[in-house]
């Protein structure tokens, strides 16, 4: 949850992945999450070959390395997470390098990170090759209500508006010297908070009104239907069906 | 609190799944009463203040900073079912754009950060408004206390389906210790930070803060020199408001509890076969070695333990039940009270 960066999130490209018809490929992301997820831990090959997958996915979008792996970086909080669990985990223990560590520990931390980390690569993969407006409509495709997917555009639309006022506020303060150093400044900070709702909930109206002159009675039009051929649907669930693959081997072997 | 995948086993995602589904159908419902026609502006600009809000740093204590969950203060200024659709929204799009949450985890996520913290932060302050005297400054202290108990509530909702499908054995007793520690410290920021909001809004807008409807007093006109009331500009359309409601609300209540009571009942004894196989076994054998010493440790851990759980499990059901009775309760109250004294809200 970085500051206004919604538009950067998107990476440009021209990829057989990126031509792909959303809802195709968020159906094919959301299997592979369940797949992986549902691989018993002890198969640790598994997940390495979950990774070689997920990297010739990003090799076939053109995303780069880098780029996925910076964009990585947002669960750092649940690695955290991770590593404390070894020390305060039940179970019996072993010595690793003059410490005690519980093995249930060592393994929940490992399940926690390899399918954390995964599902996390899947999801960046996604948001980086489909533009906001095709996810929401691959959204609608997929059969979430309408009345729901509106609210997201709606929030995607003003989210960095409201943001972007949010900074604006920021500055303002700053450049008066104001930096929220405890709990005395709590009160400028929600000061700043109830002047955002206010600015955000009339311009809420404001649309609302814009809309309703222009003729909106409560559902939007859609302009441009998206279908997915079976080549298309196939091809996005290569991926999947592969992990399913992968995940079968796991149980079995 | 953002639970990532493979955090929380298939079985009780799924089950969370379904009942953030329930949930979120409910709220569409809901919201549609709460804001008519302008549901999708009005709620989508909603949802993009509470992304905003989120990143909103307070520092707690030296060195560190929390943010607000802004589930309290959603409810509060919007009405309970926007709220939840705003905040589940918000993690929605935070879970397939910015990977923050896992998919298979939305349910999780959104049952813990979306439905629990406002529906307790709701029913808490409806309940406090009712009491106290009908001020603003009492609507500010109800949303203190509101936003104080709905951090803890997420946390122990969390620690609860930590119990219930967790993939480590880390001991309850702690997990919930923990949680709810470090999530009592955000929840006297979130509180403050949210009862200051909800003050600076209504010292601005009163009209749009959704939980102080109520204070709003009838216009009085003057006419030849005595004050009469206005007649109201909007009536409530009474058509809408139908036993129906309560009943899904009640059904929706008790099918979550039903579903929620049956998955602990059938993990109940897994866990404590682990526990017997885990513990039982190898300290025994270890306490027959050396019977003589005073090993009460072990008796007293494993009984304070399992009183530990056990009432974790009591309060938490008490609390579930609480909420979902104070909801079908309030939900028959409100309409009570709405067909009496239709209040006209004039936004």
């Amino acid at each position: 949850m970085g500051a206004g960066h919604a538009h950067r999130l998107y990476r440009h490209g021209h990829s057989p992945v990126h031509a792909l018809p959303p809802h195709t490929k968020l159906a094919a992301t959301f299997a592979f999450v369940v797949v992986v997820v549902s691989t018993p831990r002890e198969a640790m090959w598994a997940f390495g070959l979950y990774a070689v997958l997920l990297a010739s996915v990003a090799y076939a979008a053109g995303v780069p390395a880098g780029f996925l792996l910076k964009r990585l970086l947002i669960e750092v909080p649940f690695v955290a997470f991770a590593v404390l669990m070894p020390f305060v985990a039940e179970g019996e223990r072993i010595e690793v390098l003059g410490l005690s560590l519980s093995v249930n520990g060592l393994w929940g931390a490992w399940n926690v990170l390899a399918k954390g980390t995964l599902g996390v690569a899947a999801s960046v993969l996604l948001a980086s090759t489909t533009e906001l407006r095709e996810l929401l409509l691959g959204l609608q495709r997929l059969k979430l209500p309408p009345l729901l997917v509106q609210i997201a555009s709606f929030m995607i639309r003003y989210g960095d508006v409201i943001t972007d006022e949010m900074r604006r506020m920021r500055i303002a303060r700053e450049s008066r010297g104001f930096e929220a150093r405890g709990v005395k400044h709590w009160g400028v900070l929600a000061k700043s908070a109830g002047a955002l709702f206010i600015r955000s909930y009339e311009r809420g109206e404001r649309v609302h009104l814009a809309m309703v002159s222009r003729g909106y009675a409560g559902s939007m039009p859609v302009i441009d239907e998206v279908t997915a051929s079976r080549a298309q649907w196939s091809y996005a669930f290569a991926l999947p069906f592969a992990a399913l693959v992968v995940c079968v081997l796991g149980w079995t072997l | 609190m953002h639970v990532p995948d493979g955090f929380i086993n298939a079985p009780v995602s799924a089950a969370t799944g379904v009942v953030a589904a329930g949930a979120v159908a409910l709220s569409l419902r809901g919201a549609r009463r709460e804001l008519d026609e302008r549901t999708a502006p009005l709620a989508g600009l909603v949802a993009a203040f509470i992304f905003a809000v989120q990143m909103l740093n307070f520092p707690v204590a030296a060195g560190t900073s929390g943010h607000l969950l802004g589930g309290a203060l959603a409810a509060i200024l919007v009405g309970p079912f926007t709220g939840v659709l705003c905040v589940s929204v918000v993690l929605l799009m935070q879970g397939i754009l910015f990977a923050d949450g896992g998919l298979t985890a939305l349910g999780v996520n959104i049952t813990d950060m979306a439905i629990v913290t406002t529906v307790v932060a709701y029913a808490v302050f409806r309940g406090l408004v009712k009491i106290l005297p009908r001020t603003r400054r009492s609507v500010t202290v109800a949303s203190f206390a509101a936003a104080l108990l709905s951090v803890p509530a997420a946390a122990l909702a969390f620690t609860f389906l930590y119990a219930v499908g967790g993939t480590t054995d880390v001991a309850i007793g702690k997990v919930a210790t923990a949680m709810i520690g470090v999530h009592v410290l955000i929840g006297l920021g979130e509180a403050a930070i949210t009862a200051l909001t909800v003050g600076a809004v209504i010292a601005v807008r009163p009209d749009l803060v959704y939980g102080a409807r109520g204070l709003q007093q009838k216009l009085k006109l003057r006419v030849n020199g005595e004050l009469v009331d206005a007649p109201d500009a909007q009536t409530v359309p009474v058509a809408a408001r139908s036993h129906r409601k309560v009943w899904i609300t009640g059904l929706a209540a008790s099918l979550v509890l039903a579903g929620f009571v049956s998955f602990y009942a059938s993990a109940n004894p897994d866990g404590l076969e682990k526990v017997a196989a885990d513990k039982g076994i190898d300290q025994r054998t270890k306490e027959h070695a050396n019977s003589d010493s005073p090993l009460a440790d072990y008796g007293v851990r494993d009984i304070e333990d399992a009183r530990l759980s056990g009432g974790l499990a009591g309060v938490i059901g008490v609390g579930v039940t609480v909420v979902a009775g104070s909801a079908v309760f309030w939900t028959v109250r409100r309409r009570r009270t709405d067909d009496t004294s239709p209040t006209s809200t004039s936004v």
